[in-house]
């Protein structure tokens, strides 16, 4: 029991670490469709971008300020792209309004490639957070132990937020019914703002943990976390906060395990070689997500096919 | 108290409205009958701010409001109480009102209770998601909902929409109180004797026109209006 624990448990962490980061993300895109049944394809570089205003201010200023201006910052990225290429959309087909998403988000890829070069932008070191602690006798970052935590204090003061206040009863309102929620006087587009403005700022949020454990940023280091957050997001149910933490807590720790497999089965099969199953942790996100719109589309907590009236 | 000139709407492609002027008298009951598609929702959406008129203008007393956007026409004191009554169906009964107050700063408790008292199913459902309510228990809800704005002027759109006739009944009678403690009424209705009987003034819309106008009593008595609306 010992040996299990000690061998499984780093490997859980992470996962949970990872679980944790990703359903920052997930939170972002899972908001914006509820409100305007959106996938919002921009939101994973929303979140790579954020790494960048990291990496690029770190070294002129010290973290303190730093942090909470890429938040700030990449809030305002969030509003604006909003404001530019989505509500001239409002009235446009859904399709429409997809495909300036995509657009935005080759734009920020391409972006973000001609300010770095395509180079890897070392990410600065947080302190504390990047230092190394012992848990049970496995060895991790402080980082690893403080994103759960972190994301759930996060997403309860959300929940909250939605069901306890005046706005967040407007955005509840608003994602059911556009037109009837007008005629309370509640002008729709400051809602749909302050949906970007959250989703971004827990990305940015999620940006700081989850390169805390990478080397560094690149262009596209967008574009995976941001798909593994969508998957989390459409297998909690696209539109539900809850299923979205839930989704990507599941995703991070079960795509942890498998990164963990060849060691995990060594340590209790003599003799077994290695088949080098970590390759395929990507993969098993993707196949979730395959047999999630195959066997239950509206994911875990998703509201049953109705679309808007 | 409003005043309608020369109201044409291009709505889906069509002219909805074509050229409509009409009055709507303070304190008083006014409907808009006509069938399906004769422009009466078309005309109730583009007073409150939905649908830009593509011609003429909406006067409430002084003050020209064609074209203001929706939140600025509910803080102007007109509301909408929508055709099929479109509750929030995930908020519960008391949130539903308090969202019908969204604008306003001030304390709800006088309105709140006011509504109680004019409909107390709501009262002892207040802790209940508006979605379980029955469909007259919704209509309440909406028309409450809109009451909350404090309005000056309030428009129905088919209040007696797929109810039960002893819940329409009990709408009207409703309505009509209502308008006796003070809010002016812009009615449409399909279901046009019990429209006509609870209004001061009545007009007839057919195919994006004003046809008929008179009182409610006159246009009862109307060989027209009772071979067209009647039956």
């Amino acid at each position: 029991m010992a040996k299990f624990f000690s061998v499984l448990l780093p490997y859980i962490l992470s996962g949970i670490s990872v679980g944790g980061q990703y359903a920052l993300i997930a939170i972002g895109y899972t908001m914006v469709y509820g409100i305007l049944r959106l996938i919002n394809f921009a939101h994973g570089d929303v979140f790579m971008v954020a790494g960048l205003f990291m990496v690029y201010m770190a070294g002129s200023m010290p973290l303190y300020i730093a942090a909470p201006l890429v938040i700030v910052l990449t809030v305002a990225l969030g509003f604006c792209i909003e404001k530019v290429a989505y509500k001239p959309l409002r009235t446009a087909p859904r399709m429409s309004v997809m495909i300036s998403a995509i657009g935005v988000s080759y734009l920020l890829q391409n972006l973000a490639l001609y300010i770095t070069g395509g180079l890897n932008k070392t990410y600065p070191d947080i302190p504390w957070i990047s230092d190394n602690v012992q848990v049970f006798g496995a060895t991790t970052k402080w980082v690893t132990i403080i994103t759960p935590f972190l994301t759930i204090a996060l997403v309860i003061a959300l929940v909250l937020l939605i069901n306890h206040t005046k706005v967040g009863m407007a955005m509840r309102a608003v994602a059911k019914d556009f037109e009837t929620s007008q005629l309370m006087g509640i002008k729709i587009n400051n809602v749909i703002s302050m949906t970007f403005v959250i989703g971004s700022a827990l990305a940015a949020v999620g940006s700081m943990l989850y390169f805390s454990n990478y080397p560094g940023v690149v262009p596209t280091s967008g574009a995976m976390p941001g798909l593994k957050a969508f998957v989390a997001a459409v297998f909690g149910g696209i539109g539900s906060i809850p299923g979205a933490v839930i989704g990507a807590f599941v995703i991070g720790i079960c795509e942890s395990l498998i990164k963990g497999l060849d060691t995990i089965i060594s340590a209790f099969v003599p003799g077994y070689a290695a088949l080098e199953l970590a390759t395929f942790s990507d993969a098993f996100t993707f196949a979730l997500l395959i047999i999630i719109l195959v066997f239950k589309p509206t994911g875990l907590f998703g509201e049953k096919a109705t679309d808007k009236v | 108290m409003l005043r309608i000139d020369g109201l044409r709407v291009n709505y889906g492609g069509i002219e909805a409205v074509k050229n409509i002027s009409f009055q709507v008298p303070e304190r008083q009951i006014v409907t808009l009958i006509g069938a399906n598609g004769a422009g009466k929702s078309t005309t109730l959406r583009t007073i409150a701010g939905l649908v830009r008129p593509a011609e003429g203008r909406i006067h409430l007393q002084a003050e020209d409001i064609t074209g203001m956007s929706p939140d600025k026409i509910v803080s102007k004191g007109i509301t909408l109480v929508p055709e099929g009554r479109r509750v929030f169906p995930d908020l519960t009964v008391l949130e539903n009102l308090r969202i019908g107050a969204y604008l306003r700063k001030d304390s709800l408790e006088d309105d709140l209770n006011w509504v109680y008292s004019l409909f107390p199913r709501l009262k002892e459902r207040s802790w209940q998601s508006a979605g379980t309510l029955s469909g007259g228990e919704q209509q309440m809800l909406a028309v409450g909902r809109a009451l909350m704005s404090r309005p000056k002027l309030m428009m129905m759109d088919e209040p007696s929409l797929g109810l039960a006739p002893l819940v329409v009944k009990d709408i009207f009678a409703i309505i009509k109180r209502i308008n006796q403690q003070g809010v002016t009424i812009l009615l449409i209705e399909q279901n046009a004797n019990m429209a006509l009987h609870i209004a001061d003034t009545a007009y007839v819309l057919e195919t994006g026109r004003l046809t008929l106008s008179g009182t409610g009593k006159e246009l009862l008595s109307n060989e027209a209006v009772k071979k067209a609306y009647l039956g």
